[in-house]
């Protein structure tokens, strides 16, 4: 169908430049310059760079410390993922069982969702930093060791656990869209058929809430990766020893605070690939989402 | 509902309560400490109940505390964030509505192109290229400025491609009743398009707004000067955990106040925010 538009030849573009002009001044201009600095390689004084090829991404896929932060950040997004739409699935068929009092539940759950990543991470140091917080002071009591300083694993948790918490809103509300989008019909009917809820949760609901949790999960991977910047500046500076030092952050100390351009940029132009194959992944997945749907 | 079961039911209940302490406790826990003296909240276990001092916390962090620790008055700091968040949120509407706006109701060359121009930017978030971006900003002379803390965030484009699946649900026949009237582009986005946004803008309002003032990577880079500083990153300065002098209570005040304004938005807010969140990201 051919759509009724407007006539005018010149006022289309006059509409559309600003976000072009944004587009090119921040995006396109700023990405080709990381593509370029990419293969280019700068000498210690800065004075001239030259041409390297592919040297930058070799050397940065074979450095100890580049591997030891994509393990770090699998692990970190895993966790992260995985330990918040949990809890935000079971809040969630929570919230859909319940009779009364959904909108207060749902009131109080969504404020996470607009707390920023550094304080959600400062909050829970100030619970758990060895030398002040209370729950810090409680677990040593019972005689667990806690100290997220100067262990890595406990720096880990420490960080899965304030970005986990950070995202349980924005999970829950979706959890809950996908839970009232399931007919009711196929759910009595089970219940007909004499299934009890257990049984209708992981035959019925949970099949069909497929969609909702593979999207959230790419979501909460993109998430974990690069909105957990603010996190893990804040609350353990990608320490103790490097246990806690994802992509991005490292993107930003090798460039900002160790000030290897090359480096920075080839580790920039690989977490673009990461970022577009993750898209490319979820666009994929809304397309088939769309037939079955 | 299926079955009639109070038990169930009743779980359902203590689990969401239970739900409710782990995400609203450490901010409650926070709250308490923002009403304590420096010496109590480092002396563990805290109390968790609100101390006294409340209003003399606020009260000092407000008229000078904070200032005295980061070089930055508190209220500054607020509006710092303030401005940037709605910048960005205005800003990214905008322009957002403008160039949905030619893209669904013109046909001229590069149309898209354009587009896809827009549509690839969803894959570069900030974070992965910060250092060139950096360099944009500095070759421009905007570091320290409004400018240079919301201009790269606002063209992105999740908003430009929420305006375009709504403008294409708008009848065709609304256009052309327009066009007969004699109304122009303008005229028929004030008159027409425009009120029939209204829901949209609103919910994309509070997502843009939360968006903005929960930066933190961009703001830390390009400001070099206390007085530009967002409260998240005047936060960030305060917290020392290895310095004795670090004022405690000023801290807690401080973070109270860089979480209360989103939070504030988003429940207020609610029906578009929720509405805005599933839509926005389907």
């Amino acid at each position: 169908m051919q759509r009724v538009v407007f006539p005018n030849k010149i006022l289309p573009y006059v509409l559309v430049a600003p976000q072009i002009v944004l587009t090119i001044v921040f995006f396109f201009w700023p990405a080709s310059q990381a593509l370029y600095q990419s293969v280019m390689r700068e000498d210690p004084f800065g004075l001239k760079s030259g041409f390297v090829g592919l040297a930058n991404f070799s050397a940065v896929l074979s450095d100890e410390s580049y591997l030891n932060s994509l393990k770090v950040t699998v692990i970190f997004s895993a966790s992260t993922a995985l330990l918040s739409m949990g809890l935000a699935l079971l809040l969630a068929t929570a919230a859909d069982r319940v009779v009364r009092g959904q909108t207060f539940y749902r009131t109080l759950l969504i404020w996470p969702y607009a707390v920023a990543p550094a304080v959600a991470g400062m909050l829970w140091l100030f619970m758990f930093n060895p030398a002040m917080g209370t729950f810090a002071y409680i677990l040593r009591r019972n005689g667990f060791y806690w100290d997220p300083l100067l262990n890595g694993n406990h720096a880990m948790v420490l960080i899965v656990v304030a970005a986990a918490w950070k995202q349980i809103s924005y999970n829950f509300l979706f959890f809950v869209a996908g839970l009232q989008a399931i007919p009711k019909s196929l759910i009595e009917a089970a219940a007909i058929d004499g299934a009890r809820g257990t049984r209708r949760f992981w035959t019925i609901v949970f099949p069909l809430l497929a969609p909702t949790t593979f999207f959230l999960l790419v979501v909460n991977t993109v998430y974990a990766f690069f909105d957990t910047f603010g996190i893990i500046h804040s609350v353990t500076g990608g320490g103790p020893a490097k246990a806690t030092e994802t992509l991005v952050y490292k993107v930003y100390n090798d460039g900002f605070v160790n000030l290897n351009l090359g480096s920075s940029a080839a580790q920039s132009v690989i977490l673009m690939a990461i970022v577009v194959a993750l898209t490319a992944f979820q666009f994929r997945f809304v397309e088939r989402r769309v037939h079955y749907g | 509902m299926i079955e009639r079961r109070p038990v169930s039911n009743l779980i359902g209940h203590l689990m969401l309560i239970l739900g409710i302490l782990i995400v609203v406790f450490p901010i409650y826990y926070t709250f308490v400490a923002s009403s304590l003296t420096s010496t109590e909240i480092v002396r563990p276990p805290m109390q968790l109940i609100p101390g006294g001092l409340l209003a003399e916390n606020y009260g000092e962090a407000l008229s000078g505390g904070v200032e005295r620790v980061v070089g930055v008055s508190l209220e500054r700091l607020v509006l710092n964030t303030f401005v940037v968040a709605v910048a960005i949120a205005v800003g990214k509407i905008v322009i957002s509505f403008l160039s949905a706006f030619a893209i669904v109701f013109f046909r001229f060359p590069l149309r898209m192109t354009f587009f896809w121009m827009i549509f690839i930017t969803l894959m570069l978030p900030v974070e992965v290229r910060i250092l060139p971006t950096y360099k944009v900003i500095v070759d421009l002379g905007l570091i320290d400025t409004y400018a240079g803390l919301t201009l790269p965030l606002m063209a992105s484009a999740t908003a430009t491609f929420l305006f375009r699946q709504f403008f294409l649900t708008v009848p065709g026949e609304l256009v052309e009743a327009a066009r007969i009237d004699n109304a122009g582009p303008f005229r028929f986005m004030r008159d027409i398009l425009l009120p029939l946004s209204k829901t949209n803008i609103a919910a994309l309002f509070v997502i843009l707004f939360i968006y903005g003032w929960t930066q933190y990577l961009w703001p830390l880079l390009v400001t070099n000067d206390s007085r530009m500083n967002t409260i998240i990153i005047g936060l960030r300065k305060m917290v020392d955990f290895a310095d004795a002098s670090t004022p405690w209570n000023y801290v807690m005040v401080t973070a109270i106040l860089a979480i209360i304004p989103p939070v504030m938005v988003v429940v207020l807010m609610q029906r578009w925010f929720v509405k805005g969140l599933v839509e926005t990201e389907k």
